[in-house]
């Protein structure tokens, strides 16, 4: 079957649809219930107590968050759990996988002790090894805020959520913003918290009380304390800092003369940027514009970075929407001001929620690894069909913003980054607005409101098509790159609709 | 004017996405003795397959005391190139550079007459500087200020005291041939704090125009070393009063309750065509 993007759609998976199709079936959206505990929470000894406890047998389901992100422990030390018992058919069920992972799961993956994968963004040897057909089911890739409606519907069912937790207290509450491992707000485990049949915080450090927990332990069936759950040093992932690249920054000052024009930049606006060198250099940019201009914005939300709780201590923005704390003065400022504010992964970006924060958004500035013709943006590949990265909130800040800006390169590696048709499609194009890159700017042509705004403007503005024929010209057309047809894994749709499929790489 | 070794493809495949004015592709100083012919090769493909021009180009060849002049001019020489920048420049250099170049462009049916940018970056260059300026094809002078303190045997600082008389000299004879005074670079890429100081001492002596070796120090010396909105919405209200008292048959009139004279109305009509050159008008 195809979709509406004429891309393949597996057999017993939904279609893709359009990225507003959500709004026709809001009236059939079913949670499941929340999980109800009937007893206080098991203190419990080993990672193999949990498993013993919960009955984690041959295709169980786990889930983890990925807050640590490269510093996480907890994943790897439940992947030794699983070799040592030789389970087998289990699902892992991780918000993101990081290389950190890559050691602990390339046997599981090999001897089908892990035979599907359910994520919303991996890189690294795992990904290479799915990428090889490793892995015995299909690969299903979400977005943030479609992972939080999948687990909310019962179509991710969870049997247990393993949740690294830098501090719990006697009652077993959790929060992830102190510890000796803080690594700021859990946003993307509180649906599994909500919704997993089983709940088991694992921990470094424990206090008497914690104040406000994000973790409730109304939702607890179990606590473990182990020596360390990582290192909180890994959550700085080496991509949040302004870029120094003389054509990053071109294109950043270019992208906030652009929202400079287009009249973006005001009072009382809101806006996310990925942080990566570029998104935040086009944030440092926005940063200058606004102090010289007195301007005072909403939110800025997403994952928090330093440069973003310095713009709320300066008073630039009146408040942050954080989901994921990307370093640790975000980390910080999440645990002393009130003005940081917690939000987890349904109220971020799932559909389905009322008003999800998604929806408030002027402005995202995100990335891509491929742009097509059509806008259409891949995040998920790259040209070669290596899986890379993967939607993350890519998506869902895409379908709710009003204004959806990509910041690229025009040629990366002597490759260039607008094709015909991307190889992977992440978010659809019917959902982004602008492209920006060091040699031309480019606006959908469904946007003529922006066009019009335009009109007179003296920065780089040209068709899409234009802009692919000068890549060429400096690259000359690249190679057709084949590929085989066996589907290895799904790239879902916030909606949990297929916008594409994933194949396996060619020997 | 930004700086690109020749002999780094990528950085001169990108050369034309930032907003300088020049580009000066260096066949000099950053390219070692070893890459001279293999970066000669790569600028020469570059120049073929340059199809849209987007800043003054200029190239910096090797100077006339070394071996590699002949076959930097000989290897480059064509209807795409602007300038040539000419290192440790004399009188006498540049009257032979004029002879050669006039040589390769009747041969090569070049129609355009292609300028030369001396650097005055020794203390004998700097004494014969008002001959310099004066020289067939100058466009303006760069100060050379790492060699020329070097020469001084004076040690360079962020403040520049050592280079007050260079910069001094070659603004004022630059002015006096109503060419481009060039400043040196400023050398430290990663304090733009600085660079900004150092363009403010350069503009106060008269410096035109400055000179950068990376392309992040484009925007601070674009930022200073164009007419500023205030300025140029001052210089049109110059100019405008003018036409008005003109119209009125008035000789002397006034703005912003300062009296207006000639000296005042030429600033004003030299704001404005400075704008109009960096399209910011």
């Amino acid at each position: 079957m195809k979709n509406c993007l004429n891309r393949f759609v597996p057999e017993g998976f939904a279609s893709f649809n359009g990225s507003n199709d959500y709004k026709n079936h809001i009236s059939e959206y079913k949670k499941i219930p929340e999980k109800k505990k009937t007893s206080s929470y098991k203190t419990l000894g080993s990672i193999g107590e949990i498993f013993d406890y919960f009955n984690i047998t041959n295709g169980s389901t786990l889930s983890f968050h990925h807050h640590l992100r490269n510093g996480d422990a907890v994943l790897n030390l439940v992947c030794v759990e699983i070799k040592k018992r030789d389970l087998k058919d289990i699902h892992l069920a991780a918000s993101s996988l990081f290389p950190n992972n890559d050691l602990a799961l390339h046997d599981l993956i090999v001897n089908q002790n892990i035979t599907k994968i359910t994520t919303n963004y991996l890189n690294g040897k795992t990904a290479e090894l799915i990428g090889k057909g490793k892995l015995k089911e299909m690969l299903v890739m979400e977005t943030h805020g479609g992972r939080a409606r999948s687990i909310e519907t019962g179509e991710l069912k969870i049997d247990l959520a393993i949740i690294a937790t830098p501090c719990v207290d006697k009652d077993g509450n959790g929060t992830g913003k102190e510890g000796k491992n803080a690594c700021g707000v859990l946003g993307y485990a509180i649906p599994d918290l909500h919704y997993a049949k089983n709940v088991v915080l694992v921990s470094d450090t424990i206090k008497e009380k914690i104040e406000n927990p994000e973790l409730s332990n109304e939702y607890v069936d179990g606590l473990l304390i182990i020596d360390s759950i990582g290192d909180k040093n890994g959550i700085v992932s080496g991509t949040t800092n302004i870029t120094k690249d003389p054509v990053g920054l071109k294109i950043a000052r270019d992208a906030t003369k652009l929202l400079k024009e287009l009249g973006v930049i005001k009072n009382g606006f809101t806006m996310q940027t990925g942080a990566g060198g570029t998104s935040l250099a086009v944030a440092s940019y926005i940063k200058k514009e606004m102090i010289e201009n007195n301007i005072i914005g909403n939110f800025a939300s997403g994952g928090i970075t330093g440069y973003y709780v310095d713009m709320l201590r300066n008073g630039l923005f009146e408040k942050l929407y954080d989901v994921q704390c990307f370093d640790l003065l975000a980390v910080e400022s999440s645990l002393v001001d009130k003005n940081h504010i917690f939000m987890d992964a349904s109220m971020y970006g799932n559909p389905y929620y009322n008003n999800p924060i998604v929806n408030g958004l002027d402005l995202v500035v995100l990335g891509a690894t491929e742009i097509d013709l059509d806008y259409n943006v891949n995040v998920t590949t790259d040209s070669f069909g290596k899986i890379i990265g993967g939607s993350g909130g890519h998506s869902d800040t895409a379908n709710g913003a009003k204004i959806t800006m990509i910041t690229t390169q025009l040629i990366k590696s002597r490759i260039p980054i607008i094709k015909e048709k991307v190889t992977t499609i992440s978010t659809p194009g019917e959902d982004v607005d602008i492209l920006v890159t060091e040699r031309g700017i480019c606006i959908n042509p469904k946007r003529q409101d922006l066009l019009q705004k335009l009109e007179n403007s003296k920065l780089n503005i040209m068709k899409i098509e234009d802009l692919l024929k000068l890549s060429y010209e400096i690259t000359t057309k690249p190679a057709n790159i084949e590929r085989s047809n066996e589907v290895i894994g799904v790239v879902k749709y916030r909606d949990g609709t297929i916008i594409d499929s994933i194949y396996k790489l060619k020997e | 004017m930004l700086f690109i070794p020749g002999n780094n493809p990528s950085m001169l495949q990108n050369s034309d996405v930032f907003e300088s004015d020049s580009i000066i592709i260096d066949l000099e100083d950053a390219v070692n003795v070893m890459e001279k012919d293999s970066a000669r090769n790569l600028v020469r493909c570059y120049l073929d397959n340059l199809k849209e021009k987007k800043a003054e180009l200029v190239i910096r060849i090797n100077g006339l005391d070394t071996t590699y002049y002949n076959d930097d001019l000989n290897q480059i020489i064509c209807d795409k190139v602007d300038a040539i920048m000419l290192p440790k420049a004399h009188v006498a250099d540049l009257k032979k550079l004029d002879e050669i170049l006039t040589d390769l462009e009747n041969q090569r049916k070049i129609t355009k007459k292609i300028k030369i940018i001396p650097i005055v970056e020794l203390a004998e260059s700097l004494l014969e500087v008002e001959k310099i300026v004066f020289q067939n094809r100058v466009d303006g002078v760069l100060l050379g200020a790492e060699d020329f303190s070097s020469d001084l045997e004076v040690v360079r600082t962020k403040g520049g005291e050592e280079i007050f008389y260079a910069r001094s000299r070659i603004a004022v004879s630059c002015a006096a041939a109503k060419i481009d005074a060039i400043d040196t670079p400023f050398t430290d890429t990663k304090d733009n704090i600085g660079l900004a100081k150092d363009c403010e001492k350069a503009i106060s002596l008269g410096m035109k125009s400055k000179s950068c070796i990376h392309p992040n120090q484009i925007e601070v010396v674009n930022e200073m070393f164009s007419p500023s909105q205030k300025t140029i919405d001052w210089a049109k209200r110059i100019l405008q009063a003018k036409i008005d008292a003109d119209k009125k048959g008035l000789g002397a009139f006034s703005v912003d309750g300062k009296m207006v004279d000639k000296p005042v109305i030429e600033r004003a009509q030299k704001i404005i065509k400075k704008a109009e050159k960096y399209h910011i008008l």
